[in-house]
């Protein structure tokens, strides 16, 4: 790929086939490699064999395999046992799961969670559906967390000094450090916490404190509690089912953070529409990294993170808020700044301006003026009093603890989870200072790079080990409870702050009920239904199986919250840098390598550049013209005299002299998965500035990594999948996407009809509302034991993700104007390709639509998968699947069949699922309801953008989809008729600003 | 130079033409043998268990229904192998000494379980469900054989996949009514097909189409 081919191509419009949309750049520049490479099934696979001797001997192996392939089923079964209880609780139906409420912590914030178990096994996990921070979804993180607990790399034993000891041991230890420290006051103790928002902690923590009033609690999350430049003073909650406009300063609110479930969830009910008429809110977006939100925006404008400060003072200015004067704008922002204020006035009340937490306190201040002018505050958006407990600001209360640690004051460090060796920036020194520390405690998941500098390192239990609570980004009180005892013997922060308290017998039960036992006595808590409770007892059980106290979500109707002061000035914007300007962000799956040692998060694609097993420097497509960079390239970063040096990858949509650095890799004690891999930012990362720098500089070392992005596999030819379509369009004529595509009478095939008297499933995938979050992804690897097939097979295109979520750009690679997504899993074809060329009829179609894939019928001709138009099936190359680990078998779905080497695969529609629900209703004598059957990426997904049912009930919502002007399938010029159909792009740009690329018909192609 | 073959082998090979396919369909007929045998499928053939335990005591001589032990077969794809508990009911005030029951009073006291020895084992990749059978009027001799006469139990059918369909193709030839599901003693009647047929109907058993799907059993 060169820079001139795609300027080329671009200029020369009148191409045939030139593609609207575009997945890669070197799609757009349409290089022989890039034919050869769709061309060929897997492209780094012997498309054929053309070395003689060996092709001998392959005819030799293969005819030998084939003889003895029949007698391989001659051989005995061994022998299994079962197991019974001794005593069976009382609630367990074995092959049965149970399902219990529960949450995991992101920043602190609880991530509510309901946890599938089986036989005592957890092994999936779902958002809670009556939680107001889930409504049912979870994020990528809560779909992988369940891998986490069987990690067999997490720490199984207490160590002092790298040998083995006994938590009596240590208890006694620390009570004898605890003794010197009481004469003291605490002067030299020291507690070192990622964010908190559990209430029992931070009472254990203010006991701690009490008691010893010269002891002091810090913060530190390199993700979730830094922010540059001082921290706001109040949390925003937004309300965006209310918004009609939406402006984003650099705010990530649908790909990031604690809070992205439900405000996608919010956002995508109004992308949802039904009918042409139905209106959508429309999106601004102004920021340096290409996000998942701008990828929603109807207009969105790429600038250095510096100078989105200045774009907020001059958006305020145009809405009437008295801010300070925004110097130069650059010529696009200029453009889009009076449409975007006037649109903001004519929504007083249903607009909001949302401020992105890696934004200094004072664009937070303009967002919160501009909200307060436009009379959005109370409609759509509420400020509340921070929901964590502790310093705002991370960086500087770590910095303040380093300073001690150097002064020699702090005689014992207590470090409660984190890995802040690590994660904390490199101006610090954290881990230099670690070494004039008394005594060094680290509890934690892994004997990680913190471990290994602790005197003293404790097993962390995980949190489906755990009795604990959070509270939601919403202040829900969210509960959690142990869904299996803890593996590893781990231990929680709560029995270690008890034993420092002069409890070390507590159990974390004991200490969480006892918590809420006393606060429900001083608190007036309702349950779902707004009544009180009769007793304690009922309370706790209420909560516990709910997961959450629901009184207490400061987003529910009717809640009265507390306006919290605006107390941030604005500040005058600093003036704009020359030069490169480096900004930081959490790696999108493994965020600051915590997630490291996951396999399912390290090969999830990331959103947009789909890399995977590595993490990079994105640039834009100018930038790297102009320093003749291209993607794999390795650039040495200097920023503030320190250096990285990192593999480029050409991100369309960032903004012009950025360099996008995304910190997580480089672990060096992760495991045996994520341990070093990738490059490590951390190192250039400063407590002043940990979200962006101007000043940075950059100079290629001719050396090149490869990286393993799936962006390009299974490309369908430049078909032009996506059907995109503007609003005014749409409602001119709303037949607009119907014409975009040349569909074929259902008659015209060769095979006889099939009918379908009972059910005949189908899925609708609404492009409009994906957001590309890749939680569908998971979701499914999760419920369908899906393999981690390692970073050297996703670069020969092996990846076995059933379902892919396909990245589009459109326009200008150097400024795209827009981003769609289109997941992708098996699209269960009527007249299925696949289906007629098996030779062993291994995929068949059932009578309910479904084209089977039988596993043990597959003998791996891999001729379905050639003859797959949409490219979905995927096969085992290797023993991609761990037959061995123990500690992994048990998280496998049981409900679903591993698989082995030689075996093709792919969507089965979560059939299991599929056939428990048939199961239920046939013993239940009834019918099978609209919604009983949710597939796993349909369950997860936030934007409830996957609709799943029977496209024979004309009631069901999958059916009314389907029945929808906006509904198409694709490829369906190739008759397939696929049942899984797609609604179409609507985009809602402002009528002041004219798309640069006119709707509909020019995607088609005919 | 004469013949090296003299005229004789002509017949030679064309016997050894005959012989060869004579072999062939010998070992064919033997691998077809061998994958029906009993020694593959283990029909018939007992299992060594922890204990001794009968079937033809407890429910032929004792008279327990199914259900007192495989609690789950109404409920769940699995039809449950009791806890030590459910023998301890009993075994708490009968043949409390009893020898042959030591493992039994062992696993209770010292709170470990019993491994027993899986005797209808079917492979990984089939999914079989006793909730629907059960519901549907497949009784438990239906597919377990005389159980209340087993004195060891034993897989009473082949459990391959061509027994299985011979059901799932034709389930009139099996179906009872549900009342009669667990009942033991229970005979087909001579109008087998008639009420096998009027049953399929009343118990909305889906067609053979349905049945033969792969995915009802595997996925």
């Amino acid at each position: 790929m060169t820079f001139a081919d795609i300027r080329t191509r671009l200029a020369s419009p009148t191409t045939p086939d030139g593609p609207a949309y575009w997945r890669s750049l070197d799609e757009l520049a349409n290089t022989e490699e890039f034919q050869n490479f769709v061309a060929r099934e897997f492209p780094s696979q012997a498309s054929e064999f053309n070395d003689p001797a060996g092709r001998r001997q392959f005819l030799k192996l293969m005819g030998a395999s084939l003889a003895l392939a029949g007698v391989s089923a001659c051989t005995r079964q061994p022998e299994e046992m079962i197991v019974p209880y001794v005593r069976q609780p009382e609630d367990v139906i074995p092959g049965r799961p149970m399902f219990f409420a529960t949450s995991m912590t992101a920043g602190g914030f609880g991530m509510p969670l309901l946890a599938e178990n089986h036989l005592g096994r957890p092994t999936k996990l779902e958002g809670n559906p009556d939680h107001p921070a889930s409504l049912g979804a979870t994020d990528v993180f809560g779909q992988a967390a369940v891998l986490s607990l069987y990690d067999p790399d997490r720490s199984r034993t207490l160590r002092y000094r790298g040998d083995t000891k006994t938590w009596a041991g240590f208890t006694a230890a620390l009570q004898a450090a605890l003794n010197t420290q009481r004469s003291l006051d605490g002067a030299g103790l020291r507690i070192l916490t990622e964010p908190i928002t559990s209430p029992t902690l931070i009472e254990q923590l203010h006991r701690i404190l009490t008691d010893l009033p010269e002891a002091k609690w810090h913060q530190w999350d390199a993700v979730y509690g830094t922010v540059q430049a001082g921290g706001p003073a109040a949390t925003p909650l937004y309300h965006f089912k209310n918004a009609d406009v939406v402006v984003s300063l650099d705010a990530d609110f649908l790909g990031f953070g604690p809070s992205a479930v439900r405000y996608t969830k919010d956002f995508s009910s109004r992308r949802r529409i039904g009918t042409p008429a139905d209106q959508q809110n429309r999106l601004y977006v102004v920021e340096p990294v290409p996000t998942l939100t701008g990828a929603k925006a109807a207009h969105r404008v790429a600038v250095k993170a510096r100078d989105v400060h200045g774009v907020a003072s001059a958006l305020a200015t145009a809405v009437g808020v008295s801010a300070p004067e925004s110097g130069a704008l650059s010529e696009a922002i200029q453009k889009v700044l009076p449409v975007m204020a006037q649109d903001l006035m004519d929504h007083r009340g249903r607009s909001v301006v949302v401020a992105g937490p890696h934004q200094p306190a004072a664009v937070h201040a303009l967002a919160r003026a501009m909200n307060e002018a436009l009379g959005n505050v109370g409609s759509t958006v509420i400020y509340t009093a921070p929901v964590a407990a502790g310093p705002a600001d991370g960086a500087a209360s770590l910095s303040s603890l380093v300073e001690d640690m150097n002064a020699s004051k702090v005689d014992v460090l207590l470090v409660l989870g984190g890995n802040p060796v690590f994660t904390t920036p490199a101006d610090i020194g954290f881990s230099e200072a670690l070494g004039k520390v008394g005594t060094r405690i680290h509890l934690g998941l892994y004997y990680d790079e913190t471990a290994e500098l602790c005197d003293w390192h404790v097993p962390e239990a995980h949190f489906l080990e755990s009795w604990g609570d959070a509270r939601a980004f919403d202040g829900t009180v969210s509960l959690q409870q142990p869904l299996i005892a803890p593996l590893y013997d781990g231990r929680q922060a709560v029995e270690l702050l008890s034993a420092l308290n002069g409890a070390p017998g507590r159990t974390p039960a004991e200490l969480v009920k006892d918590y809420w036992t006393r606060a429900f006595t001083s608190g007036d808590f309702t349950d779902p239904a707004g009544a009180p409770f009769a007793t304690v007892e009922a309370f706790w059980r209420s909560v516990l199986h709910d997961g959450f106290i629901a009184s207490t979500s400061l987003l529910r109707d009717g809640a009265e919250v507390p306006m919290a002061p605006a107390n941030d000035a604005f500040d005058a914007p600093p003036a704009s840098a020359t030069g490169l300007e480096v900004v930081f962000r959490p790696d999108p799956t493994v965020l600051d390598g915590r997630y490291a040692n996951n396999g399912w998060l390290q090969e999830l694609p990331k959103p947009l550049s789909k890399l995977t097993w590595d993490n990079a420097v994105y640039v834009s497509f100018t930038t790297a013209e102009q320093n003749h960079l291209k993607n794999e390239d390795v650039i040495e970063i200097t920023l503030g005299g320190r250096t990285v040096k990192m593999p480029v990858w050409v991100m369309p949509g960032t903004a012009d002299d950025v360099l996008v650095v995304h910190f997580g890799y480089g672990r060096r004690k992760a495991g045996r998965v994520g341990s070093n891999i990738g490059a490590n930012p951390f190192v250039i990362r400063t407590a002043q500035a940990p979200w962006f720098e101007s000043g940075a500089s950059m100079v290629r070392t001719g050396e090149t990594h490869t990286l393993a992005s799936t962006q390009t596999h299974f490309a369908m030819e430049g078909r032009n999948s996506v059907r995109i379509v503007d609003a005014v369009d749409y409602q001119a004529d709303p037949a607009i996407v119907k014409h975009m595509g040349h569909k074929p009478a259902d008659n015209l095939t060769l095979y006889p009809p099939r009918e379908y008297n009972g059910n005949k499933w189908g899925m609708a995938i609404d492009l409009n509302a994906c957001t590309g979050c890749s939680v569908c992804i998971a979701a499914c690897v999760a419920e369908n034991n899906i393999p981690v097939v390692g970073k050297d097979q996703v670069k020969r295109s092996r990846e076995m993700h059933w379902i892919r979520v396909d990245t589009y750009f459109e326009g200008d690679p150097a400024e795209p104007s827009g981003t769609y997504h289109q997941p992708l899993p098996c699209q269960q074809c009527e007249d299925a390709p696949c289906e007629v060329v098996c030779p062993v009829a291994a995929t068949v179609h059932s009578d309910e639509g479904l084209n089977d894939m039988v596993y043990n019928r597959c003998v791996g001709t891999r001729y379905c998968s050639n003859n797959c138009p949409y490219k979905v099936r995927r096969f085992n190359f290797m023993l991609y699947s761990d037959f061995t680990t123990p500690e992994l078998k048990a998280q496998r779905n049981p409900d679903v069949t591993i698989r082995s080497r030689g075996v093709m695969e792919k969507c089965t529609y979560c059939v299991q699922r599929i056939n428990h629900a048939r199961i239920d209703a046939k013993t239940g004598e009834r019918p099978i309801a609209d919604g009983e059957i949710q597939t796993a990426c349909q369950q997860a997904c936030p934007a409830d953008a996957i609709v799943f049912g029977d496209l024979n009930s004309p009631d069901s919502q999958v059916s009314k989809l389907a029945a929808q002007d906006r509904n198409y399938g694709l490829l369906e010029d190739l008759g397939t008729r696929p049942r899984t159909t797609y609604l179409a792009v609507v985009r809602n740009p402002n009528p002041a600003l004219p798309s640069e690329t006119s709707s509909g018909n020019k995607a088609s192609g005919h | 130079m004469s013949q090296i073959f003299p005229k004789s082998a002509n017949a030679a090979v064309r016997s050894s033409l005959f012989a060869v396919m004579a072999l062939t369909l010998f070992a064919g007929w033997g691998v077809f043998t061998l994958m029906r045998s009993s020694w593959l499928t283990k029909q018939s053939e007992f299992v060594d268990q922890p204990i001794q335990f009968s079937h033809a005591h407890h429910v032929g001589g004792v008279g327990l229904d199914c259900r007192y032990c495989h609690t789950s077969v109404e409920k769940s794809s699995f039809a449950g192998i009791p806890p030590t508990k459910t023998c301890i009911n009993c075994h708490s005030q009968i043949w409390t000494n009893a020898p042959i029951l030591e493992p039994v009073r062992a696993s209770f006291r010292n709170d470990t379980p019993l491994s027993w020895v899986r005797v209808n084992d079917l492979p990984d990749f089939v999914y079989f469900s006793h909730q629907i059978h059960v519901k549907q009027g497949v009784g438990c001799a239906t597919c377990h054989g005389p159980v209340d006469k087993m004195p060891l139990t034993y897989q009473a059918t082949s459990l391959q996949m061509e027994w299985c369909l011979d059901c799932h193709r034709a389930p009139e030839k099996f179906l009872r009514p549900r009342s009669e599901v667990f009942n033991m003693a229970y005979e087909a009647p001579a109008d087998q097909l008639e009420l096998g047929l009027r049953l399929k109907k009343e118990y909305n058993v889906a067609g053979i189409a349905h049945m033969t799907s792969c995915s009802v059993c595997h996925r």
